[in-house]
């Protein structure tokens, strides 16, 4: 109990000074039937520093990390390579352990961090503004939706076929229970959708991801001007952040609102989570923005400093009235990215979009070499979808039976159908030999 | 020393101002070890790169009809250069690693590197969500044994470990209190009732879900007034939402009565679970008759808060609720194997709350500090957090006005009738405590008393932090009955910025960094 710093000593003089005869005469608030007289049975008692990281390691082993073996697994979480200074930095006490920036005052590292992250965001996606972060991609698109819906007052969503059915599938629960309707396109792997027809009177908002699901990269600019003609706000969302270094940025395309991952920044797989949400709008939109908002002002010397602002939109101050019942940002992964596209520059950004595609177009080129595959895409960044003559859950599991994580089905992120379509990534971290090795094992297992 | 208007001009200029603050200015604007550090835009130099790439490989661009993008207007640094900056701007934080943080209703405990390593191990932190089952068996096999000691330590029969944060939590929970009465086709149950002194997102959350908010008054003696809610309790009320131990910091002594109410009425009882660690190992929630309650794991199982996040919040449920988990969850298969459960089929679970499968590293941390403490040191937890707070109640009860008897449990919550007709405010005594080396309490709430002063100061601190945080704290309201006014309203003096302007952020919001305009495009204009 190495991290608990009381003494029996310090305890018997401290409940001399409050006056009671024991620790649990504190308790005595507590009913009598829900005391427990003892520690709660079916759990292990404490254990040393070995013993613990001997535990976990053991279950870590039974894991295979996407870096010990050709990995090209994508679908809204991408392997980048992170410099060790992201993480250096990201772990210093004094960003690690502090609390939200409630005292602005011994609080400026964590605001100006932020301040600087929002215009990271602003200036990656083409917006005017952005606020400091969100869960995750799917909880921000969902979050752009209630957003639209109550700029506009309206209360339908068509959300695009090509969107992740993650963020889909969370939009569409908030609003099964918030109360509003979704009109969800079917999955277009192969072809375009007709958005535009199902906008009418009461849509709020069209719901796009560039790239989409399946890789597709699209222009939404038409789709952008003819959304505003019907009063409808055009939602774009990015899963891979790291495309925004070469593709027009959605704000170009008459984005109204940007809800992305930003994961690919900063950020390891972690099995999924946490990662952090990118949410960006066009002025306008500001006070209606949910989350966590840094702003610059001056401090009783006249002196530039940061502070939290516009909480009035906020549920600690609107309570049942607040803009989102959000509470939290992602700071620490909001900070990794932050300096990770710090340490990428302008050139470095754009070179590492550069890179990820060219990795992408020779994978492709080598998965079409594979008698039976077919390429399903016309363009894409660094993922696209492959159709196969088997299901494609079959061939990625013998796939890593031979040591390879050979990208992602369809069928497990759309819960079945689309079973010939296998969802494949690039990025810098691939190699030629990675790639070679893919398109034998492929040749191989179909 | 004249102390007039101290820290208050009554105009702001964007200029470097002389203060009396007894701090000589400098040429740099630095003061020692308290350095100015531009933002990061402002150290720009085109061409500088902090990470070596190769060349991009000479393809043909398969981006279809999509232009390539313009300059996009970051900065530049070499990797030095980026170390440096974010290195100076750490300095100018508070940190729980730097010293005491007691804010009240959000849980700053010692943060054990042990939890990091243990999280970036690569068999954790570099697995793709979407790998095949057979090749994440270690994760899928965390996940069940953090769901099986959150479920004992609650006595609840199901778990979710989806939920991003505690109010996502929160959100879980209200969905399927929502989901069980659509199931019995109970629909015309359109309220949830809130305390008073719930947390902000409790209301905002059952407002999100579509309910209507009753707001229920306090006693009194800090708890929830019975008589008020059973006169609220009716065949329209989905669900009551209330925090225990309740954010004045007592315990709610009627609990087990109010749940039957609650259950008579045919709605169900939710707990905000964020105070949690104060009861951890002594008291289960089920037993209290709790149907749902999320756990906010940064707080009673220590994940660094960062600043401001990643949380994690799951939801445990007892048998009534039990059928409406949301997707994706963890099941074990007879052979052993661990399956993930994704997609919520025909059956009663709601949805999906979130991509992939919840804040794994955020798991990996929780579950180390579990297993470091064990059965036996949870228990141990729970009682040096309720022994603190009750030390400071019991050191600062003379010189401050405690807002309710005690005990108190894991915070002990003052108001500022000890301050009335000095001129000082709550605010002033947080920012004089800054100055003396602490980061202040929770101010201002809970709403339910005046001018709160919610101190927590969990289980990780020492008597002597506490006896010097004491001291300090003392001497401050001594200070501030003695009328010296001007101190505390020219505080904090010693930090890296002196109390900021919020009315000016708020009324034109400068929320981004914007480059200055060049001058060939004004003359173009």
């Amino acid at each position: 109990m190495r991290y608990l710093p009381l003494t029996e000593a310090d305890r018997r003089s401290m409940l001399e000074a409050i006056g009671v005869p024991s620790v649990d005469e504190l308790f005595r608030d507590v009913p009598e039937a829900a005391r427990l007289s003892g520690p709660i049975e079916g759990l292990s008692n404490h254990m040393g520093e070995l013993e613990v990281e001997r535990a976990l390691s053991a279950m870590a082993g039974k894991n295979l990390p996407a870096g010990s073996v050709p990995s090209f697994l994508g679908a809204g979480a991408y392997r980048h390579h992170i410099p060790a200074t992201v993480d250096h930095l990201v772990q210093r006490g004094e960003f690690l352990t502090a609390y939200t920036p409630y005292q602005p005052e011994v609080s400026q590292g964590t605001l100006q961090v932020l301040f600087e992250f929002q215009t990271q965001v602003s200036l990656l996606t083409g917006m005017d503004v952005a606020n400091a972060s969100m869960y995750d991609g799917a909880t921000a698109c969902a979050e752009a939706v209630m957003m639209a819906n109550r700029v506009t007052r309206r209360k339908k969503a068509v959300l695009s076929g090509g969107l992740h059915p993650h963020y889909r599938d969370t939009t569409t629960t908030d609003a099964r229970f918030i109360g509003f309707e979704t009109v969800v396109m079917p999955p277009a792997p192969t072809g375009g959708e007709d958005l535009l027809a199902e906008v009418d009177g009461d849509t709020s908002c069209v719901v796009v991801q560039n790239p989409d699901v399946f890789g597709h990269v699209r222009d939404y600019t038409e789709l952008g001007k003819a959304c505003q003609a019907k009063g409808a706000l055009l939602i774009v969302v990015v899963t891979e952040a790291v495309s925004l270094g070469l593709l027009t940025p959605p704000g170009e395309m008459g984005a109204d609102i940007v809800a992305a991952e930003g994961q690919s920044l900063g950020n390891a797989l972690n099995f999924g989570g946490p990662y952090v949400g990118l949410f960006a709008v066009k002025e306008k939109l500001v006070r209606q923005m949910p989350g966590r908002l840094c702003g610059q002002t001056v401090d009783a010397d006249g002196r530039r400093g940061f502070v939290l602002t516009l909480s009035t939109r906020e549920q600690h101050i609107r309570r049942e009235k607040a803009t989102s019942n959000i509470c939290t940002n992602s700071g620490l992964c909001a900070l990794a990215f932050s300096i990770h596209l710090s340490l990428l520059g302008e050139e470095g950004f754009n070179r590492l979009a550069g890179i990820n595609h060219a990795k992408a177009v020779q994978l492709a080129d080598k998965l079409a070499g594979v008698k039976g595959v077919e390429i399903v895409n016309g363009s894409f960044f660094n993922e696209f979808t492959v159709k196969l003559p088997k299901p494609a859950a079959e061939v990625v599991e013998a796939l890593a039976q031979r040591g390879i994580l050979g990208g992602v089905p369809a069928s497990r992120l759309f819960g079945g159908g689309l079973d010939d379509l296998l969802i494949v990534a690039a990025t810098e971290t691939n190699t030629e030999s990675d790639m070679d090795a893919f398109a034998t094992a492929l040749a191989e297992v179909l | 020393m004249s102390m007039n208007n101290q820290g208050r001009p009554t105009h702001i200029s964007g200029g470097i101002q002389n203060s009396d603050s007894a701090v000589p200015q400098t040429v740099t604007g630095n003061r020692g070890l308290q350095i100015e550090e531009p933002l990061i835009f402002e150290q720009d130099s085109a061409g500088r790169c902090g990470v070596d790439l190769p060349e991009v490989p000479a393809v043909a661009s398969r981006l279809g009809a999509v232009k390539p993008r313009g300059k996009i207007g970051l900065p530049g640094l070499a990797e030095p250069q980026v170390v440096r900056h974010y290195t100076r701007l750490s300095q100018k934080n508070y940190a729980i690693d730097s010293g005491l943080y007691p804010l009240g209703s959000c849980t700053m405990k010692h943060n054990p590197r042990l939890n990091e390593k243990m999280a970036r191990l690569p068999g954790f932190a570099d697995v793709h969500p979407l790998q095949p089952e057979s090749t994440v068996q270690g994760a899928l096999e965390l996940m069940a044994e953090l769901g099986r000691w959150l479920a004992t330590l609650t006595g609840m029969a199901a778990v979710t470990l989806a939920p991003a944060a505690g109010a996502h939590g929160e959100m879980c929970g209200i969905m399927a209190i929502r989901s069980a009465h659509d199931a019995k086709g109970d629909t015309g149950r359109t309220k949830i009732l809130v305390p008073e002194s719930a947390h902000g997102t409790n209301p905002a959350t059952a407002a999100a879900c579509g309910y209507a908010v009753e707001a229920i008054p306090a006693t009194e003696d800090g708890r929830v007034d019975l008589g008020a809610l059973k006169a609220k309790l009716g065949p329209d009320v989905a669900g009551l939402m209330l925090t225990n131990p309740n954010t004045c910091g007592l315990f709610e002594r009627d609990i087990i009565t109010i749940a039957e109410a609650v259950h008579a009425a045919g709605a169900y009882f939710y707990c905000d679970g964020a105070n949690f660690n104060a009861i951890v190992g002594r008291v289960r929630p089920a037993d209290l008759g709790i149907d749902v309650m999320h756990i906010n794991l940064h707080k009673t199982f220590s994940t660094p808060h960062g600043g401001g996040g990643p949380g994690s919040g799951p939801v445990v449920f007892a048998e009534s609720l039990a059928p409406f988990v949301p997707v994706p969850y963890v099941v074990q298969d007879k052979d052993g194997a661990f399956r993930l459960v994704e997609q919520a089929g025909d059956g009663p679970a709601f949805g999906r709350m979130k991509a992939f499968h919840g804040q794994m590293g955020m798991f990996v941390r929780a579950l180390a500090y579990m297993m470091s403490h064990g059965a036996d040191g949870l228990r141990q937890v729970a009682n040096d957090a309720v022994l603190n707070a009750n030390y400071l109640l019991a050191r600062l009860q003379d010189v401050m006005t405690p807002s309710f008897e005690g005990p108190c449990m894991h915070e002990c919550l003052f108001d500022d009738r000890f301050l009335k007709g000095t001129g000082v405010t709550t605010l002033d005594i947080a920012k004089a405590l800054i100055d003396e080396g602490f980061h202040p309490m929770t101010m201002y709430f809970p709403l339910v008393v005046h001018g709160a002063l919610l101190i927590e100061p969990t289980e990780t601190e020492s008597k002597a932090s506490l006896d010097q945080f004491v001291t300090a704290l003392r001497a401050l309201a001594e200070r501030a009955k003695s009328g010296d006014v001007a101190y505390f309203q020219g505080a904090p003096r010693l930090t890296p910025r002196r109390r900021l302007d919020e009315t000016a952020a708020a009324r034109k919001p400068v929320l981004r960094w914007t480059p200055a305009v060049e001058p060939e495009t004004v003359a173009a204009e």
